[in-house]
């Protein structure tokens, strides 16, 4: 059971990592975003420094929406999504190894980057420190409660902008979550608050979330 | 055991379409009767024989309209929610169509809690907006509702429809209660709940009855308004069997 999760795990990241472009894609398109906010209001330093947790949040939440999409949509498109519909293994946790690995190739890159661009949005040490252990715990819930929609919308042929619309409304507390711990390192109060509802927020996706998106993945691929 | 035998019998005498379209059939007008009576104690009482608020003047009438509409806003989605899961688990038919009309009512009682909440914000804190917890969680709710609209007008299969849709209102109702405490941790200024089950109300009794009265009017409204949809619907889904064809011969 575990060694076979392990080769799913290995075998969907070296997938996605030899289409250079489906990992690309959102890391890019993370750097472009950002760069594009001192663009638009101006380099004005303390106000960059100001606006910074809220445009690398937001920027995330984006660039995570814009892939998530595509979780199962090539297992739905070349029938490996009904191999495992049917296959002897739970498939909450075959979700689980999918929603990982989607993690690891696509927002890992995300949180590696998110210093640089702190540094260009003028975040002090103490809150670069902070911004990747937050979107260390943040970035993995936007997965989590993407991968229900997905699952959702499996079926559906032309959903357009569904998903980020029915996704969204979910990010709010850890968008709010990972904005404030930001703004409390600037103002020098504790953040182990913040750490402890974040990573609380993680388990309870963790436990409910492949549960949910294996459930939405037997709704989704009957239509 | 004799759970799942009431189930049935509940199935056969009170939830299949056709036993529910001929049972609310009397309901209606009293649900609309109610409605009205309720209204109008609530509204005349409320706006003209109310005191005075001794802060706000008489500008904390629109209350009678606020309040109720918000209470609604939300009452509506906890149904919505018990709804899905009845249809998840049970696979009633009914509850799925009870939970689809019951979305775009919702949305609009919540929408309605939000401009009337905005236009007194206005008058009394001096802005249209404020980023506050309540009126953001609020804000948020309606974010809710019209993605399940969203999600139900894409998808064609009825089954599939009414299952995902049935998801994502769960997981909504699961969701609800952390937004709504992390949207108050963040930030907040709306004054707080006037009326609460475990403490006495802070509000006089002269104030407080016409909006007891109108919370009910509310509900009643909703009430006749989801049975109506909800009738319509049936009528519509069953559109070929014997029954329905024998109404409109």
């Amino acid at each position: 059971m575990f060694k076979s999760l392990l080769i799913i795990l290995h075998y969907e990241i070296l997938t996605t990592l030899r289409q250079a472009y489906s990992w690309l894609t959102p890391v890019l398109f993370f750097i472009i975003v950002v760069c594009l906010f001192p663009l638009a209001i101006g380099p004005d330093s303390t106000l960059l420094n100001k606006m910074a947790p809220g445009i690398i949040w937001v920027a995330a939440l984006l660039a995570v929406l814009i892939s998530i999409g595509n979780l199962f949509k090539q297992d739905a498109h070349d029938g490996s999504l009904d191999s495992m519909l049917l296959s002897q293994h739970s498939l909450t946790l075959l979700v689980f190894c999918k929603i990982l690995s989607h993690w690891i190739t696509h927002c890992l890159p995300l949180i590696l980057i998110s210093p640089i661009l702190g540094i260009l949005l003028q975040l002090n040490n103490q809150q670069e420190l902070t911004l990747i252990i937050t979107l260390f715990l943040g970035t993995p819930v936007f997965i989590l409660l993407g991968a229900i929609g997905s699952g959702l919308i499996v079926g559906i042929r032309a959903h357009g902008l569904l998903l980020p619309i029915l996704i969204m409304p979910f990010y709010i507390p850890v968008l709010i979550f990972g904005t404030s711990s930001l703004i409390a390192v600037a103002q020098n109060q504790p953040l182990s608050a913040y750490y402890a509802i974040m990573g609380a927020l993680l388990l309870l996706s963790l436990a409910f979330a492949p549960l949910f998106t294996a459930f939405a993945l037997k709704i989704g691929v009957d239509q | 055991m004799f759970f799942k035998l009431g189930l049935d019998w509940l199935g056969k005498n009170f939830l299949s379409p056709k036993m529910f379209y001929a049972n609310t059939t009397k309901l209606l007008p009293w649900l609309a009767i109610l409605f009205m009576s309720f209204f109008c104690y609530g509204l005349i009482d409320g706006l003209f024989y109310a005191p005075a608020d001794y802060q706000q003047g008489d500008g904390f009438r629109i209350i009678y309209v606020h309040v109720p509409s918000a209470f609604t806003g939300m009452a509506i989605y906890a149904v919505m929610a018990v709804c899905a899961v009845i249809t998840l688990v049970w696979r009633i038919k009914i509850a799925a169509i009870c939970m689809s009309c019951s979305a775009s009512i919702g949305a609009w009682f919540t929408f309605l809690a939000l401009v009337t909440g905005s236009i007194w914000g206005k008058s009394m804190w001096g802005t249209w907006w404020i980023w506050d917890a309540r009126l953001t969680s609020v804000l948020i709710l309606l974010f809710l509702y019209l993605g399940f609209i969203a999600l139900q007008s894409v998808i064609d299969n009825q089954q599939t429809k009414e299952r995902a849709s049935a998801l994502i209102a769960m997981v909504g109702v699961i969701n609800l209660p952390i937004i709504h405490y992390s949207v108050i941790w963040w930030n907040t200024l709306h004054q707080g709940p006037t009326i609460s089950q475990f403490a006495a109300p802070s509000i006089a009794p002269t104030m407080l009855y016409p909006l007891l009265a109108m919370i009910a009017a509310f509900l009643f409204f909703y009430g006749w308004m989801v049975l109506t949809r909800m009738r319509s619907q049936i009528l519509l889904r069953e559109m070929k069997t014997e029954w329905v064809k024998k109404i409109y011969e």
